[in-house]
């Protein structure tokens, strides 16, 4: 009875795992747990966004008058910097005045940004300390820019790696349905049995390859094919990751679709052929548009695999979390992400619920595709009868 | 001249033989019934002019069937062509998930007519001839599966009629059908005797009384008796033939 | 009548390009796998020799062989084995022989269908955080087979379920009527005639393990080990992560690519046999059964 329930259990407790620490990112600050920043009392600005505080660091943005403030621009500060103001024996030996030395600093330089430790932080600050906002879900969904380990402050959006994971898996698709699709009716309808039982198998096999060998592939083979083709700087393109993904989806869409066109009633097609229609008439005109759901099932389920694929894609696609705008551009996807970053997260940080939100918006992706196919299974065989 | 003959046909599945020697020949404009018990090789049998068993790994044929003169499993017969001269009509109606219209229009579009108000004409024509017009002129554009079994089976009879056969081959046309379908059926079949050469195989002696000129007996594989309805329905020649149509077996 | 002849020459020229195209483009896809195949052979091939698979990586993984990811993968595939074979099993027993059709049923099959489409990726996630850090078996060789084992589960399932269905259901009816119980029907005559089909399908799932590695990579995996493992509390190096970070972080790829062939191609190798012996064990044991 329990080792019954253990799927479903498993699934609970994925469920419950994924999303306490994924939605638990949602509680946090941006800014590094321990720091604070500061600004001189008299300036007129008392927020920034994620998004500014990291422009201002950038120097993107040098006015104060661009976030609401005085036409002054910006003086940076970072602790580093603590020398170009005051010296060692100012400071102290152990750094017991820096916490003075800080107060007096944003006091008198009334257009300065500070970003330091908390512990450094005098009773009697003579500033305003910013007030930053917890990450929101639309700096996390619509945020043009992942860059967990920013700082001040982290960037979180997710956008790049969503578009980066559906461009490589849209370009699979289009490279894998028509061959899929082409070798599905061609091994239902069109092979004679011998072929069929030879090719069966070596479907399976292609299945069977593990996905590292198919991102080593494409990173020996791929990747430096397409740097010569189109003379690039880089062959790990998004371009590289559709084309192994394409392969690796190959047998998903063959099995599911194969297995479609075969439940075709033979009644159906003899009706066909006993109007004049040739075989191939047959195929497009009555099988495949009877078997539409199963084809259609096995090119979503296909889909699914490709954008749930982590280490063929991490291997080959150059991770350069950037929103895609060619087929040739390094691309990040959010299997690859959280594949690559989670070995340098510290447990319960902020980059570590991150990545687990990442790995929920994956988990909710395909769950969604599972119900998909389930639902126009069901469609299916509700149509047969 | 004979329609449909066949001479010395044997037909094989894999190794086991499911037709003996068979020897018909069928005129023009008449309706031939198949009977016998199941598993005797009718539609084996029927399925061989439209060339249907050729879709089945493994089969041998030798003998002749010609249609019209020709040697239909002769060399430079074009099937497709065959079969658009030879229409056939399923014991389970099997309509296309295609519109009402599209249905009947199938035919025509697969053998190449594009002209839209020829296709209109010939749909329109066909779906009369099954006199199901006033049954379905409003909703032409609904999927076929919408039609009750009879209808659905007239709308398959439509289809065959479409691109205009000299022959028509059903296969348990009725089986599936009510009482009142099925009389519609027959009905329709004895108009269609006028233009059309039938063959039809049934279950139902009734029915091959009613509708046919001439009835073949056919017993394990072998062809026992073939003659004229009325005569072999009263005065059967062969012992098995009367047993079979007095119900003693089968 | 000529217009006839014309349409049908067409019809027949269509249907030849048409064939002819898909006849292509599946071949092409064969090709594929063969060109993946005979690749990594040709360069693998080379590599591969006694000591590679006996030996320790020297010289920062440029030299030597690959014996402690081989032995890594191997417990972690025994220990993925030894949990999810017989939770898998006896769930598909329990499905197929004792719940009635109906919405629990339904359920289960759905949940089993959601996890098995749950990527690979998403089971680290979680093999992580449960495993690793809330029940603090930390990196380990327990935390990873634990992890391997849940994606391998529902696999189990559903090839022992398949198995279980195949059974013809006069050998049950025939074994309640002389008596048996329930329980002895199902271990004395139904297993015993599904156990081919079971094996295969754990074959299946042994080929599939040993290939993963994103479920490994937070939960066990090592980057280099000097010493093998000597509990399920200690770290390893796997076959499919070592091709991982060789391949494209090591100190020194270029001149790691030789090891790295050898890799892929044990990894090859392992799901070749996998794959063979399936389905050699379904002709033999079809035919076994056929005969009877
Ligand atoms: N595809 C096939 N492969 C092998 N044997 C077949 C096949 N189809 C029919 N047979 C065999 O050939 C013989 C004749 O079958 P056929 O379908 O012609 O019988 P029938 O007279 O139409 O029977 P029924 O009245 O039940 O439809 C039967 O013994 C049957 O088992
Ligand atoms: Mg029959």
């Amino acid at each position: 009875m329990l080792s019954s329930s253990i799927t479903s259990l498993t699934v609970v407790l994925i469920v419950v795992f994924l999303f306490k620490e994924g939605i638990g990112l949602f509680n946090q600050k941006p800014v590094e747990p321990g720091y604070v920043i500061a600004i001189n009392k008299n300036n007129k600005v008392k927020e920034l966004s994620s998004v500014q505080l990291k422009n201002i660091y950038d120097q993107k943005i040098t006015h104060w008058s661009e976030v609401g403030g005085t036409h002054d621009s910006i003086v940076l500060f970072q602790l580093e910097d603590i020398s170009n103001y005051y010296s060692d024996e100012q400071i102290g030996d152990n750094m017991q005045n820096l916490g003075s030395c800080m107060s007096r600093l944003v006091d008198s330089l009334p257009n300065i940004i500070a970003f330091f430790p908390d512990k450094y932080l005098d009773k009697k600050f003579q500033g305003t300390l910013l007030e930053v906002d917890k990450v929101t879900l639309h700096d996390f969904f619509a945020g043009k820019e992942w860059i967990p380990t920013a700082k001040p402050s982290a960037q979180l959006g997710v956008l790049p790696l969503i578009l980066g994971t559906l461009w490589v898996s849209l370009g699979a698709i289009l490279l894998a349905l028509p061959l899929g699709l082409a070798a599905a009716v061609y091994m239902s309808e069109i092979a004679n049995e011998r072929v069929r039982r030879i090719m069966k198998p070596l479907i399976e096999l292609l299945a069977g390859i593990p996905s590292v060998v198919y991102g080593f592939f494409g990173l020996v083979i791929i990747v430096p094919l397409i740097q010569k083709t189109f003379d690039l700087p880089v062959g790990e393109t998004g371009l590289a990751g559709s084309i192994v993904l394409g392969i690796m989806a190959l047998p998903t869409i063959i099995t599911i679709s194969e297995d479609a066109m075969r439940n075709t009633p033979r009644a159906m097609k003899e009706a066909s052929l006993a109007l004049g229609a040739s075989r191939w008439q047959t195929i497009y005109k009555v099988i495949i548009p009877y078997s539409i759901s199963g084809i259609s099932a096995g090119a979503i389920l296909g889909i699914g695999r490709a954008i749930g694929e982590t280490m063929a894609v991490l291997m080959v696609t150059g991770n350069a979390a950037v929103i895609p705008h060619s087929i040739l551009a390094p691309v990040r996807t959010i299997p690859a992400t959280i594949a690559a970053e989670l070995g340098e997260t510290s447990n319960g940080g902020l980059h570590y619920k991150a990545l687990f939100a990442l790995g929920c918006i994956l988990f909710l992706i395909t769950l969604f595709i599972n119900l998909t196919v389930e639902f126009i299974s069901n469609r299916q065989k509700h149509n047969k009868h | 001249m004979y329609k449909i003959e066949s001479k010395n046909v044997d037909f094989y599945y894999g190794p086991s033989q499911a037709l003996k020697n068979i020897n018909i020949a069928i005129r023009s404009n008449t309706v031939t019934a198949l009977i016998g018990p199941s598993g005797c090789g009718k539609s084996t049998y029927l399925r061989l002019f439209n060339r249907m068993n050729d879709l089945i790994d493994d089969i041998k044929i030798s003998g002749q069937v010609m249609i019209d003169g020709e040697d239909i499993y002769g060399k430079g017969i074009n099937v497709d062509s065959l079969r658009k001269n030879v229409g056939m009509v399923f014991q389970k109606p099997n309509p296309f998930p295609k519109t009402i219209f599209e249905n009947v229009a199938y035919g025509l579009r697969v053998n190449g007519i594009k002209d839209k108000k020829f296709i209109e004409e010939r749909v329109e024509t066909s779906i009369k001839q099954v006199v199901l017009w006033d049954e379905v002129k409003d909703k032409l554009k609904k999927s076929a599966f919408e039609l009750s079994g009879g209808q659905q089976q007239r709308l398959c009879i439509a289809r065959a009629l479409a691109i205009q056969p000299s022959v028509i081959l059903m296969d348990e046309p009725t089986s599936a059908l009510d009482p009142i379908s099925t009389a519609k059926v027959e009905e329709l079949i004895y108009e269609l005797k006028a233009k059309y050469t039938i063959v039809i195989v049934t279950h139902n002696m009734q029915q091959a009384g009613r509708v046919s000129d001439r009835t073949a007996f056919f017993y394990l594989g072998e062809l026992v008796e073939y003659d004229e309805t009325k005569k072999l329905f009263t005065n059967p020649k062969q012992e098995r033939t009367q047993n079979y149509i007095t119900g003693r077996f089968g | 009548m000529i217009n006839e002849i014309k349409i049908t020459k067409r019809k027949k020229r269509n249907q030849a390009i048409a064939f002819w195209i898909f006849r292509l483009l599946s071949y092409s896809i064969v090709a594929i796998l063969f060109i993946i195949l005979s690749f990594i052979v040709y360069k693998g091939a080379s590599v591969i020799n006694w000591g590679f698979i006996t030996k320790m990586p020297e010289e920062g993984m440029t030299k030597g062989g690959i014996y402690p990811a081989i032995i890594g993968t191997l417990c972690l595939v025994a220990g993925s084995m030894v949990f999810a074979f017989p939770v898998g099993v006896l769930a598909a027993i329990y499905m197929n022989e004792y719940v009635k059709d109906g919405i629990i049923k339904k359920i289960i099959k759905q949940m089993t269908n959601n996890l098995a489409g749950i990527p690979s990726i998403v089971f680290g996630l979680f093999g992580m955080s449960l495993f690793v850090n809330k029940l603090h078996f930390g990196d380990s060789i327990l935390a990873g087979s634990l992890t391997l084992g849940l994606l391998a589960l529902p696999v189990v399932i559903r090839t022992t379920e398949e198995a279980l269905k195949a059974v013809d259901n006069t050998f049950r009816q025939a074994s309640l009527g002389l008596g048996a119980s329930k329980w002895q029907t199902t271990s004395k005559v139904v297993l015993p005639i599904a156990f081919p089909n079971i094996i295969t399908g754990l074959i299946l799932s042994i080929g599939r393990v040993s290939g993963e590695t994103a479920p490994i990579l937070f939960t066990v995996a090592a980057y280099f080990l000097p010493k093998l493992p000597t509990s399920i509390f200690d770290q390893a190096m796997a076959l499919p992560y070592h091709l991982y970070v060789i391949s494209t972080s090591g100190t020194n790829i270029e001149e790691s690519r030789p090891i790295a062939y050898g890799t892929a191609l044990v990894l090859i190798i392992i799901v070749l046999i996998a794959n063979l012996l399936a389905n050699g064990l379904r002709k033999y044991f079809g035919k076994k059964v056929k005969m009877n």
